[in-house]
């Protein structure tokens, strides 16, 4: 078999790290290559390499058996490399048709885009690849795993004929996922060639024809999904067995610490994305929301942290009616807070660590002593933050944006649990986060709740609802449409009750 | 890395701009017939008096206050242009303010300084409200802010309080705002920079309003590196979203941030008033924008601040000299200010690199180390 990419000793090094040590990988032509391992193994590393992101310290790379030398994107691009990254790249206001296009328009005499013809080079590209979209939609209006496919056009609309995914599925609820593996292999069997990055095991041996595992920046093995496990896999990224989760029973108490009352957010024009919400959440319990990205949860959460207004319905916190009461005091009362975009609103990438593992907490100790920043205790924190949820990082000065994503996770997770709050909004808490430290995650979750934090938990990973959840609600444009028993509850009915396909809900 | 080559990076950036500005107007003084060694050895020569010393301190002083009201905007990712009218308008209103009271002294001052920020706060101010209720951008009003201050309320304000005829001791003709009394003025510091060098020629004074220059740097460096609302400006500045749900109320922190940095900018024009009493016909110009370029070359920092702010009143007071001597024209040091700051920028992009290469060469061999002993 030709190869499509070769990559022979690939060497980059960061301050304090070597994200990349002598990497060697070869990629056949028309295969799906997942690549997987630990947070911070240097995966997003090497493929930013491979799209011209960022310059290799030492290796040479081969396109189709040509050398070449990737100085920036577009080099790949003219290579055949195209790649769709984590954080989409998408401008929401404009249709389907010109976000394909934009950057690479066709264009008539004096320079007039040529729409008659990128449509029906969309539609060739469209048809050839069996993907649809409808050219004319506003790219706002779509779900996500649609936006994906936009993006994944995006790429292929400039001919790229290797197609690079960073953590595609994190953002996708299951029924999504089949949509898009459908689409990889009809890819593939259109003759381009795939390379994924993903932390979920399941996923990785269903797609992939060939994974390449790395461990702290070497790659350690080539495996074919027919000769190993799950666990396996696990065992060679991590360098030992997974970790077994702890179970806990039911902990759930008598005391509300959370309650939404009709709670209603209009938008400015004029949409109602969060409608007459009612729910309770005791100290000790677990709130799953389910519900395909989009159908209101981040603005049911927006509402109760306090970044949306709401338009009608109250918001108890402890008793206390919070409805119009500020961010700082919601938070200074103790409602915690895990962003469902950690780059957005989670991290201040350009400070230090220990400036990040302050955000959301600097009014008060160990991150302030009256109105002045107690340096000495907010780097004791974070470090002890980095030691409890292995936050892996030289030290906590280095800028924030230097650590791989699923450190930065890693990072928010600890913060908000080491405050201790009484209520914790977590939106999609291990997302980018691998399988060893997410397991650790959900122990430090069971924990807390155990020792009484009340959680309302938003999650596109249905184990994770779950496996944490004493009672899951399932929302669909912006109102609660079913209550679950996660007990008898199986990940196939959930996926079907969020997709509106399904059964009636049991409701409580 | 040790401490020491760090400073060596630190400093090798701005080092590097000032040698290349010299380089270049070297290039531009052969190029129209002039010699620059005669014309840096007359600026030099010039420089290394005591009275020269004290002129480029008086001049540096305004330029430090105008770079540290610029800074703190900058440090939330606003851009103040408008020092320059919210200094007039202030230095003004103060000078103005000042000669109507009579006060005991350490009162008299205060009231002038407190006059004079709470004017420049007030005008900064409005263009911070102006952000978050109309979503004007602060670069746009601040610019047509200052149009209006100086050629409207000040070119007014200066006809309605002018006084009438020359005024002051006598001995020169000041048209300007009525003289505040002697208890309003700073006291020059010419006691305690003759204690440790000879005396200064009679008429020379080195401004007092020094040393509230220093006290400005020192709060800068505290409100907005140690304590929370300095946090939360930077936090704001990094990113607003992070910041909002981090709990800082982003509309009151465009306000407040703008409104400081205003307060300060009132402040740059009392190393004048504090000396001569009153507000001239026709004002010293350009002290705002200076601070854009001084902020900028001292890359917010307080200290790298001074550095700027001493390097642009040297080359300023030099400029003098130059027309004096003939050795060069004076307008050589303007483009001398503006190739310092373009090769600064870029000298500070190449250090940032070179420290990053450092860094990862030497977690390089430590691995290797690491792993040899393994
Ligand atoms: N710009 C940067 N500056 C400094 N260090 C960096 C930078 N980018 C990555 N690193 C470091 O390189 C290592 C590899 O990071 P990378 O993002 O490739 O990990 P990853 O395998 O993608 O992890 P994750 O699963 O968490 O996304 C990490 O230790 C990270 O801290
Ligand atoms: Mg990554």
């Amino acid at each position: 078999m030709p190869y499509a990419i070769e990559l022979t000793g690939i060497t980059k090094r960061f301050p304090g790290v070597v994200a990349n040590e002598q990497v060697s990988l070869a990629v056949e032509v028309g295969e799906i290559h997942a690549i997987c391992g630990e947070n911070g193994a240097g995966k997003s590393t090497l493929m930013k390499i491979l799209y011209g992101m960022q310059p290799a310290d030492e290796g040479a790379i081969r396109v189709f058996d040509k050398e070449v030398h990737l100085g920036s994107p577009t080099d790949a691009i003219a290579a055949g490399i195209g790649m769709v990254h984590q954080h989409f790249m998408l401008a929401d206001q404009l249709t389907v048709l010109e976000n394909v296009i934009l950057g690479a328009e066709p264009t008539r005499s004096a320079g007039r885009i040529d729409f008659a013809r990128a449509r029906a080079h969309l539609r060739e590209v469209g048809q050839a690849y069996g993907l649809t979209v409808d050219p004319d939609d506003r790219v706002e209006t779509l779900e996500v795993g649609e936006r994906q496919r936009v993006e994944i056009i995006k790429v292929l609309f400039r001919g790229a004929r290797i197609l690079i995914l960073d953590e595609p599925t994190a953002v996708l609820v299951p029924q999504e996922v089949e949509e898009l593996f459908r689409n990889l292999r009809g890819l593939k069997s259109a003759g381009t060639t795939i390379i994924f990055i993903d932390h979920k095991l399941d996923e990785v041996l269903e797609v992939a024809d060939t994974i390449t595992v790395l461990r702290q920046g070497r790659s350690v093995a080539t495996v074919k999904p027919g000769d190993v496990t799950a666990p396996d896999l696990a065992e060679l990224m991590i360098g030992s067995e997974l970790p077994t989760a702890q179970t806990i029973g039911v902990t759930v108490t008598d005391e509300v610490a959370l309650e939404v009352k009709g709670l209603t957010v209009v938008e400015e024009d004029g949409r109602v994305v969060v409608d007459d919400v009612s729910l309770r959440v005791r100290r000790g319990e677990v709130l799953g929301i389910a519900g395909v990205e989009g159908n209101g949860q981040a603005e049911l959460i927006a509402a109760i942290i306090g970044t949306a207004a709401a338009t009608a319905g109250t918001i108890l916190f402890l008793g206390e009616d919070v409805t119009h009461a500020t961010v700082r005091h919601r938070r200074e009362a103790g409602i915690g807070y895990i962003p469902h975009d950690r780059h957005r609103e989670g991290l201040l990438l350009q400070a230090p660590l220990w400036e990040s593992a302050a955000l959301g907490h600097q009014t008060r100790a160990p991150f302030a002593k009256g109105l002045f920043v107690d340096r000495a205790g907010a780097r004791e924190r974070t470090e002890w933050v980095r030691r409890e949820f292995d936050v892996r990082t030289p030290s906590v000065e280095v800028a924030t944006h230097a650590l791989s994503g699923g450190n930065q996770q890693k990072l928010i997770v600890g913060r908000e649990l080491a405050a201790e709050p009484a209520v914790l909004l977590a939106a999609h808490p291990t997302r980018g986060i691998d399988v060893g430290a997410q397991a650790a995650v959900w122990d430090d979750m069971r924990a807390a709740r155990a020792a009484g934090l009340a959680t309302l938990l938003v999650s596109a990973d249905l184990d994770e609802l779950i496996g944490l959840s004493d009672t899951i609600a399932v929302m669909m444009r912006g109102r609660l449409v079913a209550m679950l028993d996660p007990a008898t509850l199986t990940a196939r009915e959930l996926g079907a009750h969020m997709t509106g396909a399904g059964v009636r809900g049991d409701s409580r | 890395m040790s401490a020491l080559r760090r400073l060596v990076l630190a400093l090798a950036a701005p080092a590097a701009a000032v040698g290349f500005a010299l380089v270049t107007s070297s290039l531009i003084l052969l190029l129209i017939g002039s010699n620059p060694l005669v014309a840096y050895g007359d600026m030099l020569e010039h420089a290394s008096k005591l009275e020269t010393l004290v002129d480029i301190l008086n001049r540096a002083t305004p330029l430090y206050v105008s770079g540290i009201a610029v800074a703190i905007a900058f440090r939330m990712n606003l851009f103040n242009i408008g020092v320059e009218g919210q200094f007039l308008l202030a230095f003004l209103v103060a000078a103005h303010a000042g000669s109507l009271v009579s006060l005991p002294a350490a009162l008299h001052i205060a009231f002038i300084l407190v006059v004079a920020m709470s004017v420049g706060a007030a005008y900064a101010g409005a263009a911070g409200v102006l952000k978050v209720t109309r979503g004007v951008n602060e670069v746009i009003s601040t610019i047509m802010l200052n149009a209006i201050a100086v050629s409207g309320l000040v070119a007014w304000l200066i006809k309605e309080w002018q006084a009438g005829g020359s005024i002051g001791t006598g001995t020169t003709t000041r048209v300007g705002t009525a003289p505040i009394d002697e208890s309003g003025l700073l006291p020059d510091l010419n006691g305690v920079l003759e204690l440790v060098t000879r005396d200064l020629r009679p008429g020379k004074e080195l401004t007092g309003v020094l040393v509230l220059a220093l006290v400005v740097g020192v709060v800068y460096h505290v409100l907005v590196n140690r304590t929370v609302f300095g946090f939360d400006l930077r936090a704001s500045g990094f990113n607003p979203f992070a910041a909002r749900v981090g709990g800082v109320p982003p509309k009151r922190m465009i306000i407040l941030a703008m409104s400081i940095s205003g307060a300060v900018a009132g402040l740059v024009g009392m190393a004048e008033l504090m000396q001569s009493g009153y507000f001239p016909s026709n004002p010293i110009q350009g002290l705002g924008y200076a601070g854009i370029a001084v902020a900028l070359l001292g890359r917010n920092h307080p200290v790298g601040i001074a550095f700027g702010a001493l390097i642009f009143a040297f080359l300023d007071v030099s400029s003098g000299v130059l027309q004096f001597s003939g050795a060069a024209p004076r307008e050589i040091v303007v483009i001398m200010q503006g190739v310092i700051i373009l090769a600064a920028v870029v000298a500070y992009e190449m250090a940032h690199r070179a420290r990053n290469r450092e860094e990862a060469r030497s977690a390089a061999a430590a691995l290797h180390e690491a792993r040899a002993e393994a």
